[in-house]
């Protein structure tokens, strides 16, 4: 029998395989710790594929698309597994979508986006290094910070 | 028309010497851009053969004396100063027959009362048939076209874009070696923070030009554009001093170090005088060189290169109106 390190959730969200050491941030970017049901945060399991991983279980919550493509800009290769009676209910990879809005802040401080009530906007140019270039100024960044 | 095509009984699918990009070319002969209606905000979305329509047009306004925008009104919006983007855009709509109403001085306007560039841009479009805007913010310009019904002309926005001035640039290019395509060109100067040459280096890629960015240290082209350079195999090089490749090039593109962009005075006072262009580095030059600089220079050009017969800054401020009075009369739809 396989033994659980981070129990099994009746119905909600695994975010496995996400890189080790950034299970915190997923939990920040979706703003988790603001969250009202039961979180679990499981790091440095092992992995056959990573070698460690972490883990996060979200109980009775379903990740919209712009969860889904925020948890993307940072760990691109995670697994998304639906959990409904304790069983997989549906299992997906995730992408960096082309064109996302209102999810990355504009690190040009001179951006118009940052200094109007505008949703940010953004293409994704390269995938490595991830490169994403803002619709209004027009500038490429390989670093970012999520909204 | 089949028959031609190779559709046409006892042929061939297409006839042996009648290739299909032929048949193509023949389809869209005459075929032009159509540029009504259409916001000029960054010359990354202007194709050659755009660029190449623009300057045709512009060609053709040297000589117009019709009124062709009469009963149109243009709104310029200057949120940051300006002289020869302002008053070339005011002059061009004025020799076509149009009105201009507008600022420039966002202080006496109700901007100072906090009112968003969007609802600003939402009001001025009931009062005008197309907007040209300059602002500080880079993506300004963008934003206003995406508030406004009516077509937005980029004038400058921060570090950004200043399209109009790039496609006078590459008009005075083609007037003066009668060519764009395949020329050497150095841009010296402010490479960082001057939003023309960002554009101009694009635009100059479009036509396999050699481009020779001269510029200090600290004033280097920036990553981005490079990278965009770079995947569009644009052939370039970098250099500290102007007389490495004055003698190589067609065209030297000075500009000035721009005090205004500096965030920090100490900066500024570190590289303004990083170079001079004066008569001494023109002894090997070829005899083709024309030297521009989209002014206003303060001394980057020695006032001795003036009467040298290399200077073409002059020229190519004059040819703002031919090349605005193609993009108003485009853009409104009486040059189709």
């Amino acid at each position: 029998m396989r033994a659980y390190r981070v129990y099994a959730i009746e119905k909600g969200t695994v975010i496995d395989h996400i890189p080790a050491g950034k299970a915190l941030k997923v939990v920040e970017i979706l703003k988790l710790d603001q969250f009202n049901k039961i979180v679990t945060v499981g790091m440095n399991l092992e992995s056959k594929k990573l070698v460690r991983k972490d883990i996060v279980k979200i109980e009775n919550k379903n990740l919209s698309k712009q969860e889904l493509n925020k948890i993307a800009l940072i760990a691109p290769k995670v697994t998304i597994n639906i959990i409904k009676n304790h069983k997989v209910d549906e299992k997906f990879k995730i992408e960096i979508p082309d064109f996302m809005e209102n999810l990355v802040i504009c690190p040009n401080p001179n951006c118009i986006s940052r200094n109007e009530p505008t949703s940010s906007k953004f293409y994704k140019t390269k995938e490595k290094p991830l490169t994403l270039k803002c619709h209004y100024c027009e500038k490429g960044f390989k670093d970012f910070k999520l909204k | 028309m089949l028959a031609f095509l190779g559709f046409g009984k006892n042929q061939r699918f297409f006839p042996k010497h009648l290739n299909l990009v032929y048949v193509f070319r023949f389809m869209t002969m005459g075929k032009q851009p159509s540029f009504l209606s259409r916001d000029i905000i960054s010359v990354n979305e202007l194709s050659k053969k755009d660029i190449i329509r623009i300057l045709d047009v512009a060609k053709i306004m040297e000589k117009n004396k019709k009124p062709l925008l009469n009963g149109k009104v243009l709104a310029t919006l200057f949120f940051e100063p300006s002289t020869r983007t302002r008053l070339s855009f005011e002059s061009s709509m004025n020799k076509l027959g149009g009105k201009v109403i507008g600022f420039r001085n966002p202080n006496v306007t109700s901007f100072k009362k906090g009112e968003t560039l969007w609802d600003a841009i939402n009001v001025i479009e009931g009062y005008s048939d197309v907007i040209v805007i300059r602002h500080p913010m880079e993506g300004a310009a963008r934003l206003a076209s995406e508030a406004a019904e009516v077509p937005v002309i980029n004038a400058g926005d921060g570090a950004n874009q200043h399209p109009t001035q790039t496609l006078l640039d590459l008009y005075t290019i083609k007037k003066s070696q009668g060519k764009i395509t395949g020329l050497k060109v150095a841009i010296a100067g402010d490479l960082k923070y001057g939003r023309t040459v960002h554009s101009l280096a694009h635009a100059l890629g479009l036509f396999n030009c050699e481009l020779f960015f001269v510029s200090p240290k600290s004033l280097k082209m920036p990553d981005y554009i490079k990278d965009d350079l770079k995947e569009k195999q644009i052939k370039f090089s970098e250099h500290e001093k102007v007389s490495v490749v004055i003698d190589e090039a067609d065209i030297l593109y000075a500009t000035r170090i721009q005090k205004e962009r500096f965030p920090d005075p100490t900066e500024y006072e570190k590289v303004k005088n990083a170079y001079v262009i004066d008569s001494s580095l023109l002894k090997k030059v070829k005899k083709n060189l024309k030297i521009m600089h989209p002014l206003p220079r303060v001394n980057e050009i020695d006032i001795s290169i003036d009467e040298s017969g290399y200077a073409y800054f002059f020229e190519q401020a004059h040819n703002g109106i031919p090349v605005r009075k193609a993009i108003l009369s485009l853009v409104l739809g009486k040059i189709k």
